[in-house]
């Protein structure tokens, strides 16, 4: 009975946090907003407004947009990691491999709209990415969506590096060993040895990632130009608009991806890695 | 297995808890609407209460706790006795669900917002006998659309500002018309450097060049859109679409985007030229007019300290007051006597105080609503279409 007890407490909590709040988000999608006085209207529920949402060509061009850009961000920061993780968990001496811990946790610490910002100035006209770019003929690519990838994959960097690095200091160096000393070349051991034992943790690192790039909506504002992703939609809808029932069908549409991405990852096993 | 048998009543447990919120949920329903708003004004005021709750746009209430030498707060405070607490707010929208809750006396609110206001019975009539300092308010603000409804007063005006051209005058030749940013040979010069203001209220900008420039459309106030006069503006706005860098509503993004080259033209505000300060930086008001902002204080249905409140929309009102609070916030005094009292003796010349002729070419905010504003008998689009459509603009 002291078991139950001690486990009820979070459980409620978990469920009046999460459950409750996603059950209340859904009921208000079924609701709609009185356009003269704005006040919520209760009375009635109907799938209207969901309906728009898979009807209105918008939403679906903006639904893609922002997938593609979650998947792409997703892409470019396990190849990045990878090698970064790799180096840290196997080659590094400890010496270096906590330098180099602290390099990838330290960026965590600054704000995140610091770092957007920061990333709005090198990009700007006569900005560090011109210069850098100058001698070599390239240009920046201004405030686009490129520009929207390039500041997630550096913002949700650490967030792939560090389950990688942790799935790969549980491969043993024995198996790297055994694997060498039957006399696979070091990318065979790669390929056919450390890959395969990744994979839980590379889409760990990939939930991350997509998850909170899904939902984003402050990066876009600062370097995506004239761009709006899927967050745009809510807030505009919630804020401006004042019509919550639409922003709650429209914030039903990530929450969806995410559910089929989960259900679909939950049987490699990568969720016991997070 | 007896660890599985606690769990399965845990879950029971658990359950029951889980339930308990979502009926709560279910029982919360409407709480009523709010109450009957008094239709007549109060003809004579009482003692001080002690205490005054303003909802404003931010620089309007300032007390020094942003900036130790801008405080014109505390002067009313020993004058009255009336201890004042503020609420600042970022859109119109956002300040109409704030005025809702009835616990501010005093709401500043833009053209956008004082007629959903006084709609939905959250705003109360103003004697404006009561307020001595109206008197030296100009007269083109005073009884305007915005601020009365039916011959009944609202409010009192606090200041205005409009929504000008901006442009950088070493790539863009000095435009004259608001052609520059709506016709697609001019577009077609800056692509990529063009800009607007981030909010559906911009369709209004679109309209009002239509209106100039498209009669067939028989547009008569930019405010008052049918369906066939919105998808025109709508149309205009996709074009644009097309050629703009990236909208702005935070207007330290567009200081940054003028400075650094990014943005070469597009809509602003004279606070932002100010701000920006580079010789090559200019705006101008165009041929056909601007739309613009002219905001009012208005007293709560539901005030509780209507007295303090009647107090503070004197004191605000007031030359010095006025002049302090709205060369802050970088927009038009109310008055010449408030011109009077600038730090910087040119402010009111900057900003075209009291030039009517100025005044005339603005269409000053409103809340676009079914019922035309312009009287016509035909249905208009509301805001929440104009939202729809804006969303579906940036694409």
């Amino acid at each position: 009975m002291r078991l139950t007890a001690l486990l009820a407490a979070p459980l409620v909590w978990l469920i009046a946090i999460y459950v409750v709040a996603l059950a209340a988000l859904l009921i208000t999608a079924l609701w709609r907003v009185d356009s003269f006085t704005g006040n919520l209207d209760r009375s009635t529920y109907s799938l209207d407004n969901i309906k728009t949402v898979l009807t209105t060509p918008l939403y679906r061009t903006v639904a893609i947009r922002t997938v593609g850009i979650a998947a792409l961000v997703t892409v470019i920061d396990i190849l990045i990691a990878l090698p970064i993780a790799f180096y840290m968990a196997k080659v590094a001496s400890p010496r270096i491999r906590g330098v180099l811990l602290i390099a990838v946790l330290t960026p965590l610490w600054a704000s995140y709209l610091v770092k957007a910002f920061a990333w709005r100035a090198t990009l700007s006209n006569g900005g560090l990415l011109e210069w850098l770019g100058a001698p070599v003929g390239l240009q920046s690519p201004g405030y686009g969506l490129t520009a929207v990838v390039l500041t997630q994959a550096y913002i949700w960097l650490p967030y792939v590096i560090l389950p990688i690095y942790a799935g790969l200091e549980r491969v043993p160096d024995s198996i790297l060993n055994a694997s060498s000393d039957l006399g696979a070349p070091a990318w065979t051991t790669l390929r056919l040895v450390v890959l395969p034992m990744l994979v839980p943790a590379i889409i760990a690192g990939s939930i991350f990632s997509f998850s909170l790039t899904l939902g984003d909506y402050i990066t876009v504002n600062i370097v995506g130009g004239a761009n709006q992703m899927l967050g745009n939609l809510v807030f505009v809808n919630a804020g401006a608009a004042n019509n919550l029932p639409l922003a709650a069908a429209v914030a039903l549409i990530p929450i969806t991806i995410m559910i089929v991405y989960l259900a679909a990852v939950r049987r490699t096993g990568a969720l016991d890695n997070l | 297995m007896r660890i599985r048998k606690l769990t399965r009543r845990t879950r029971a447990v658990v359950v029951a808890l889980a339930i308990a919120p979502l009926l709560m949920v279910a029982a919360c329903g409407d709480d009523g609407g709010s109450d009957e708003a008094s239709e007549e004004a109060i003809t004579e005021l009482g003692e001080n209460e002690g205490q005054v709750s303003i909802l404003a746009w931010p620089g309007y209430v300032e007390d020094g706790s942003n900036d130790p030498e801008v405080d014109w707060v505390t002067p009313f405070e020993e004058d009255t006795g009336c201890e004042v607490t503020s609420k600042v707010y970022g859109t119109s929208d956002e300040a109409l669900n704030l005025a809702k809750t009835g616990e501010y006396d005093v709401v500043a609110a833009s053209g956008d917002l004082s007629l959903r206001l006084i709609a939905a019975g959250e705003a109360a009539p103003v004697n404006t006998d009561l307020v001595p300092n109206y008197e030296n308010v100009f007269d083109f603000l005073k009884d305007t659309e915005w601020n009365s409804v039916d011959g009944v007063n609202y409010g009192v005006p606090h200041g205005y500002g409009a929504n000008l051209l901006m442009y950088n005058e070493e790539s863009v030749d000095p435009p004259t018309s608001w052609g520059a940013v709506f016709e697609e040979e001019e577009l077609a010069k800056h692509k990529g450097k063009v800009t607007a203001y981030d909010s559906p209220i911009y369709i209004a900008d679109a309209a009002l060049y239509l209106m100039k420039h498209q009669p067939d459309l028989e547009i008569t106030n930019p405010y008052a859109l049918d369906q066939k006069q919105l998808d025109a503006s709508v149309d205009l706005l996709k074009t644009q679409r097309e050629y703009v860098g990236e909208y702005w509503s935070d207007y330290l993004k567009l200081i940054s985007a003028f400075e650094t080259g990014d943005t070469t033209i597009g809509t602003t505000w004279q606070v932002i030229v100010n701000a920006i300060g580079k010789d090559n930086v200019k705006a101008v008001l165009p041929e056909e007019g601007a739309t613009a902002w002219n905001d009012t204080w208005m007293l709560s249905a539901q005030a509780e300290n209507v007295n303090c409140a009647y107090a503070w929309m004197d004191y605000i009102v007031s030359p010095k007051a006025n002049a302090q609070a709205t060369e802050y916030f970088g927009e038009a005094p109310n008055s010449e006597a408030a011109c009077a009292e600038t730090t910087d003796p040119t402010h009111c010349e900057t900003f075209h105080a009291g030039d009517e002729e100025f005044s005339k070419q603005l269409w000053y905010w409103r809340t676009p609503v079914k019922e035309c504003l312009d009287g016509r008998d035909v249905e208009c689009t509301d805001y929440s279409q104009w939202t729809t459509a804006w969303t579906e603009i940036k694409g």
